[in-house]
């Protein structure tokens, strides 16, 4: 395995008064998936975004170990839920954007031409953003983020923007790609069957101020995983059974909150 | 219990208007048309208002005279070098106000200050400050353009989405290459638009600029042919204005789609 271990040691974090995350610790081994889930405001994308370094933590650290390759570029790289394209590039300039300063041209041409094969986007390098369908644009960002060559990739709900169809197809191939990419992965997601169908340590946060309630490891290699597997389903049913209560209490909550 | 029996009716009409390219011009030669012939009927005196013939056979004289040129060149030198100097302050000025805290406060509370001022009104100051010739000129166009320039693209790195620029930050990217390849980009289209308004202020400020104390340029003619009562070349020279205007609008408009293909 490659990657990084991320530590988090009693991380937490407050947006003015409110907690949002308290004393949380966990640890994400090298080329391991590491999957949060939890209910709606739990604070999962805000400890993405600590992990990333996009937020600084009230309290705890997140601590960093291991080496990387000598062609990464960028070692903790975000896919984001908005995809995060600039429209006014194509997609090949989008993903020379964050090659431009650190490769000479031919470099990144090879590059470029390397991470739009793996994503099926060849034929798509001289499209506008716009031309796209909203699978076609996450698979950009999947792009850019392996052009980089990470050491960790940091995934923040990457398929919720999409319809039902395009999310199961990329499922698959998110999949694939993850296993072959090897790094170490940090998948944010509300979505059970994506949690079992990528976690190989699935970490249950509870409601705000979010705690992890629990983790749950799967062994099975994500190559031999399948959307109709019924252990991952029951795995999916025990996720659902933990989260159930606390999806609804912060429902109620996010209701009766004052607008 | 009323009965709806019959086809659905459609509701959705309207509300999308649509460009016809061909209207602009027919309003236009309508308006142009009737004028030339209310002045033709007797109707409109030509001391006060002559017929468009009049002002395009003026505009030839001076065309072959040379004097519309000596007069142009004198004024697009101005309004080039003002409007080029306000923008390229105002668009610094601009970005640093949408970018930096250290002087989003203290320069808006400038910017917001000095704005409403009639620039006109600080023509005589300017002359002062720099002389009765060019320099005073061209720093009542620059003063002019620099405020909604700045404004214009302030509001414009303002709605950069934020998202892009973590992006950036994320895939470790340097300030500069943010500021180059995400926040100038995205404020782009409010940028071209501040340009529409700075380039009819600076028109503007131009002529008025050039009617105190300038011997060349549009706005010296122009007011040279209203002492005389010479109502054909002062019309000439209001035409050539209106000229100057839509050809820079239409220059703007097409860098607007040059630069915006990706839309």
């Amino acid at each position: 395995m490659t990657g990084l271990r991320l530590i988090l040691d009693s991380v937490g974090h407050a947006y003015g008064g409110m907690t949002v995350l308290n004393a949380l610790s966990l640890t994400a081994e090298p080329g391991e998936v590491l999957v949060l889930v939890g209910p709606s405001g739990c604070g999962k994308s805000t400890l993405l975004g600590i992990i990333g370094g996009m937020l600084a933590p009230t309290a705890g650290t997140v601590v960093i170990e291991g080496e990387v390759a000598e062609d990464c570029l960028n070692p903790l790289t975000y896919v984001f839920q908005d995809f995060s394209l600039l429209p006014w590039r194509s997609v090949a300039g989008n993903i020379d954007l964050v090659l431009a300063a650190r490769l000479s041209r031919p470099q990144r041409a090879e590059r470029i031409a390397e991470v739009l094969a793996v994503t099926g986007l060849t034929e798509f390098a001289n499209a506008w953003p716009r031309q796209l369908s909203g699978g076609m644009r996450q698979r950009v960002g999947i792009a850019r983020a392996l052009a980089v060559r990470p050491a960790c990739l940091l995934l923040d709900e990457p398929l919720s923007a999409l319809d039902a169809q395009t999310r199961d197809l990329l499922l698959d191939e998110f999949a694939s790609i993850i296993a072959r990419a090897s790094t170490t992965t940090i998948y944010v997601t509300h979505n059970l069957a994506e949690a079992v169908r990528l976690g190989q340590q699935i970490v249950v946060l509870s409601r705000r101020p979010g705690r992890v309630a629990a983790i749950i490891r799967i062994q099975r290699p994500l190559a031999e995983r399948s959307a109709r597997d019924p252990d991952l389903r029951a795995i999916e049913q025990d996720l659902w059974t933990m989260i159930r209560a606390d999806a609804a209490a912060a429902e109620r909550e996010r209701l009766n909150a004052p607008a | 219990m009323p009965r709806l029996d019959g086809p659905v009716r459609f509701r959705a009409g309207g509300f999308a208007p649509r460009d016809r390219a061909w209207a602009g011009a027919a309003t236009l030669l309508g308006l142009l048309a009737l004028w030339q012939a209310g002045a033709s009927a007797g109707w409109i005196k030509s001391l006060f208002l002559p017929p468009p013939v009049a002002i395009i056979r003026a505009l030839w004289h001076l065309t072959l005279s040379g004097e519309l040129w000596r007069h142009l060149s004198a004024s697009l030198a101005r309004l080039a070098i003002g409007w080029i100097t306000g923008t390229l302050f105002g668009v610094g000025m601009g970005l640093a106000v949408g970018l930096w805290s250290a002087v989003r406060s203290s320069g808006m509370a400038v910017v917001a200050a000095l704005f409403p001022i009639p620039k006109i009104a600080l023509v005589p100051l300017f002359i002062i400050w720099f002389g009765i010739g060019e320099g005073s000129k061209i720093a009542t166009l620059a003063f002019g353009v620099f405020f909604p320039t700045v404004i214009a693209t302030a509001g414009g790195v303002d709605n950069v989405p934020r998202g892009l620029i973590r992006m950036g930050q994320s895939f470790g990217l340097s300030t500069a290459a943010i500021v180059r390849s995400i926040v100038l980009p995205g404020a782009l289209p409010a940028i071209l638009s501040g340009f529409r308004v700075t380039t009819s202020i600076a028109i503007v400020l131009l002529v008025a600029a050039e009617m105190i104390g300038a011997e060349r340029g549009i706005g010296a003619f122009v007011l040279s042919a209203g002492n005389l009562y010479d109502t054909d070349n002062l019309l000439a020279g209001i035409v050539v204005l209106s000229g100057l205007g839509l050809t820079i609008a239409w220059m703007i408009g097409w860098v607007e789609k040059a630069c915006f293909t990706w839309r």
